[in-house]
């Protein structure tokens, strides 16, 4: 049957298909769809994990009791996971055990750009990089089979265009194969790594890796196209794709599994073509290799090792080469200036008011208007954290001065606290960021003193992804009623003493709470409550603004909702962008009080 | 048939995602190979969305390179004009003549391009410039969340699909009780398109 599937979707009936019985991931673009998709088949026990070092953990556990297991996660999400992963490539599996780990290139939705193909190496194990759905679909039979064969975690890497992209599988299946019984077998030497056993199982990493590399010589997921042979490319991925569309003449070698490399392919490829160019995304990982084995290649001098590569890109890079013609592509001429149209906070998002308080608290307006931006100044300084309230780090609300990585505003505010630094420090977090790697900066903080304040915005789901379920929501990655972790009681449980609940669309509230914690000489957290607005739409009557009370003083367009609208010189809120009741936040900071509900508002005003 | 690059934009929430996945169905119910990729980022957050489609006998890149679109569909016009490059010499442009203006335009730091500067820009491109009242018309039939599908409807005539093939699409991916006036909302853009041939105003 002929579908036409994400990538993600593929990996995940790929993975059913093959009997995965465990499947587990903390959600992260592009990867999240993958354990969504997972979900929804029987016969599965799928979960959202607090973070991906324990969805690694689960899965792992599950391998050891002998079923196929899977962990899902975008790129940075290893580096969190990157402990059980590197322990479950010593000890080996039982069950298949995959890793599908979803590079960003181009960082479309993250805060770096790195290349995961290089953990493969470092942990020693296989790796295999479909190029579409249909591939997304057949490897990871493969890659659970490659695990017990070898052993070994297999690692599956997959890139957001490969993940996110459409295209048609040919589905040959219906029905997932039976489980193996769960059992787990006693072997000491193999699952506890005490020094003495760890040091018994590096030998036969070494030995499994060359195993591997025999096996990659004739693994049927390479594969070779032969067309002239004035040019040969080395690709794998989706640049695979681009290769083909831009070099239609040139021979190919694909490589479906990319580590550890089938070396004699390799030489007898080279050996067979005039020139020889690879073409990969991000790193130069093939290159490197086949420089390391004497064979001349280029590609890294021409195609750029940073952000996501496209069809037009590696043109240009092919005419540089030498190898493609000029374009003829015209290209616009014009003098305008178009607006961009980055990404915002939704209207009636539960996080305008608060980052509205902490950026006037710490008049934040200024800073936009400062032309030297290091010079810049502030009052409170405001670590941030990862999700869709980083968007606030954007004008007009500029609240936000630190995004490094998943819970890090914790320990952020706590070492510049005790640098000294001279200046009140706020932490923000999502409540699922917290969950994720938040609990352990905050007891760092209770027990080393901290007088920083926490504001936890708490919306209850994990909205940046796509509002999956987490711990504190009670329900399960499956729809179920789940344990429910109460945030309140966690907090005061690791021993913070002050720990305050406000109204997320309660203006008053949240200046005042804000206000007396910057005040305590002592750790404030504060849990700022709202549901997201795109969760739970909850449409009221929405609000309008007086233009005769209205002197045009801008204070509501600094909350940034889009929809306050100014044109041809009048301010105007767009009712079927605002939620209405529910919010009125705009209403509440107006210092003319010239908004209120459409019905309240003379009709020649809402004109 | 023809190898199609087809190309779908407008901001996040608009329903773009929807209505390329609709054509990629509708394609793939007609034999062709079908890859289809939207450049999503955080579009749920109102951002500036482009869904490529390619349609032929084999697709290899699933992305549209810059002047070899055949079709673009605009949802709304600033991005009809940050797009227009996409398309090739003489390829089609429907633009629904709408304005969301991004925050920078509120807050007075960026302007928003009149309709000349815009339609100058894609006429550079090409004279195949249907401008369309989608918004207009999405409010007539009562549900402004037609917009996607009456522009689907405007841009079919130009696609060698049968109107009973996008019927089953669009009755397929959509819940029953939106499903009659989505069907109408496509059924009204077709007819629509072919009442403003303004390509040549």
């Amino acid at each position: 049957m002929r579908k036409l599937l994400s990538g993600n979707e593929a990996f995940a009936l790929g993975a059913y298909h093959a009997g995965v019985r465990v499947a587990t991931a903390y959600p992260g673009t592009p990867s999240t769809e993958i354990l969504e998709a997972v979900a929804r088949f029987d016969n599965v026990y799928a979960e959202w994990s607090t973070n991906e070092k324990v969805a690694m953990e689960v899965a792992l556990g599950a391998s050891y009791s002998g079923v196929r297991a899977m962990a899902s996660m975008k790129q940075v999400g290893l580096n969190v996971a990157s402990d059980p992963f590197m322990a479950a490539a010593t000890t080996g599996v039982d069950g298949g055990l995959v890793v599908i780990c979803a590079d960003d290139p181009g960082a479309h939705s993250s805060q770096g750009e790195q290349d995961n193909r290089h953990y493969a190496r470092l942990a020693k194990i296989p790796m295999l990089e479909p190029a579409d759905s249909q591939e997304a679909y057949d490897f990871m039979a493969h890659a659970f089979d490659l695990s017990e064969q070898f052993d070994t975690p297999a690692m599956v890497r997959t890139t957001t265009r490969i993940s996110h992209s459409k295209t048609v599988v040919d589905v040959k299946q219906s029905q997932a194969p039976p489980a193996r019984q769960p059992e787990f077998k006693y072997n000491a030497a193999k699952y506890v790594m005490l020094p003495a056993h760890a040091r018994i199982r590096h030998p036969l990493m070494e030995e499994r890796l060359v195993k591997l590399a025999e096996y990659a010589e004739t693994c049927p997921l390479n594969q070779v196209t032969w067309n002239g042979r004035e040019l040969g490319v080395i690709t794998s991925g989706v640049a695979y794709q681009y290769a083909r569309e831009v070099f239609p003449g040139a021979s190919f070698l694909k490589l479906g599994m990319t580590h550890p490399l089938p070396h004699n392919l390799l030489r007898s490829f080279a050996s067979r073509v005039k020139r020889l160019i690879v073409v990969e995304e991000l790193d130069p990982f093939l290159q490197e290799n086949l420089q390391a084995m004497g064979i001349e290649a280029t590609g890294k001098e021409f195609i750029p090792r940073v952000g996501e590569l496209n069809p037009d890109i590696l043109y240009e890079a092919g005419q540089k080469m030498g190898i493609l013609p000029g374009s003829p592509h015209r290209k616009i001429e014009s003098s305008v200036e178009l607006p961009r149209r980055p990404p915002l906070l939704c209207p009636g998002c539960p996080h305008t008011g608060i980052f509205f308080v902490l950026s006037s608290l710490g008049q934040r307006a200024k800073l936009a208007k400062t032309k030297d931006r290091t010079r810049a100044d502030s009052p409170l300084i405001i670590t941030g954290d990862i999700g869709c309230y980083t968007l606030g780090a954007y004008p007009p609300l500029l609240a936000m001065d630190t995004c490094a990585c998943m819970g890090a505003s914790i320990g952020e505010a706590l070492g510049m606290e005790k640098a000294n630094v001279g200046k009140k420090v706020v932490a923000v977090i999502g409540d699922s960021t917290f969950l994720h790697s938040g609990i352990t900066g905050l007891v760092d903080a209770v027990y080393n003193n901290s007088q920083i304040t926490l504001v936890i915005l708490d919306n209850g789901t994990t909205a940046m992804t796509g509002h999956q379920e987490h711990p504190g929501t009670g329900i399960s990655a499956q729809g179920k009623e789940a344990g429910k972790v109460e945030l309140e009681q966690l907090i005061r449980g690791i021993g913070v003493k002050d720990v305050s609940v406000v109204d997320a669309f309660d203006m008053k509230e949240l200046r005042s709470s804000v206000r007396s914690a910057l005040e305590k000489p002592e750790l404030s957290v504060i849990i700022v409550r709202g549901d997201c607005a795109v969760r739970v739409p909850k449409r009221g009557e929405p609000r309008a603004i007086d233009i005769d009370s209205c002197n045009l003083c801008g204070v509501c367009l600094l909350l940034g909702c889009s929809a306050i609208q100014r044109t041809d010189e009048q301010l105007h809120i767009e009712p079927s962008l605002c939620v209405g009741d529910t919010c009125a936040v705009c209403q509440q900071i107006c210092p003319r009080q010239a908004i209120g509900p459409q019905s309240m508002i003379p009709i020649k005003a809402t004109e | 048939m023809k190898p199609l690059n087809l190309l779908i934009t407008g901001a996040g929430g608009q329903g773009i995602i929807l209505a390329s996945d609709i054509v990629g169905e509708v394609a793939i119910a007609a034999g062709c190979d079908v890859k289809k990729t939207d450049t999503i980022g955080m579009a749920q957050r109102g951002g500036s969305v482009l869904s490529h489609m390619r349609i032929a006998r084999k697709v290899w890149s699933p992305l549209i390179r810059e002047g070899e679109g055949d079709l673009l569909l605009a949802l709304e016009k600033l991005e009809a004009a940050r797009w227009a490059g996409y398309l090739k010499p003489e390829g089609i442009v429907i633009v629904n003549n709408h304005a969301l203006p991004p925050l920078s335009v509120s807050l007075g730091n960026a302007r928003y391009p009149s309709d000349d500067e815009i339609k100058d820009i894609l006429r550079q491109i090409t004279s195949q410039v249907f401008f369309i009242n989608g918004t207009e018309r999405a409010k007539e039939l009562g549900n402004i969340r037609t917009l996607n599908i009456f522009m689907l409807g405007c841009a079919s005539p130009f696609l060698p699909f049968k109107v009973s093939t996008w019927h089953e699409s669009i009755a397929r991916r959509l819940p029953e009780k939106v499903r009659d006036i989505n069907l109408t909302a496509f059924d009204r853009g077709r007819k629509e398109v072919k009442g403003v041939r303004i390509g040549k105003s």
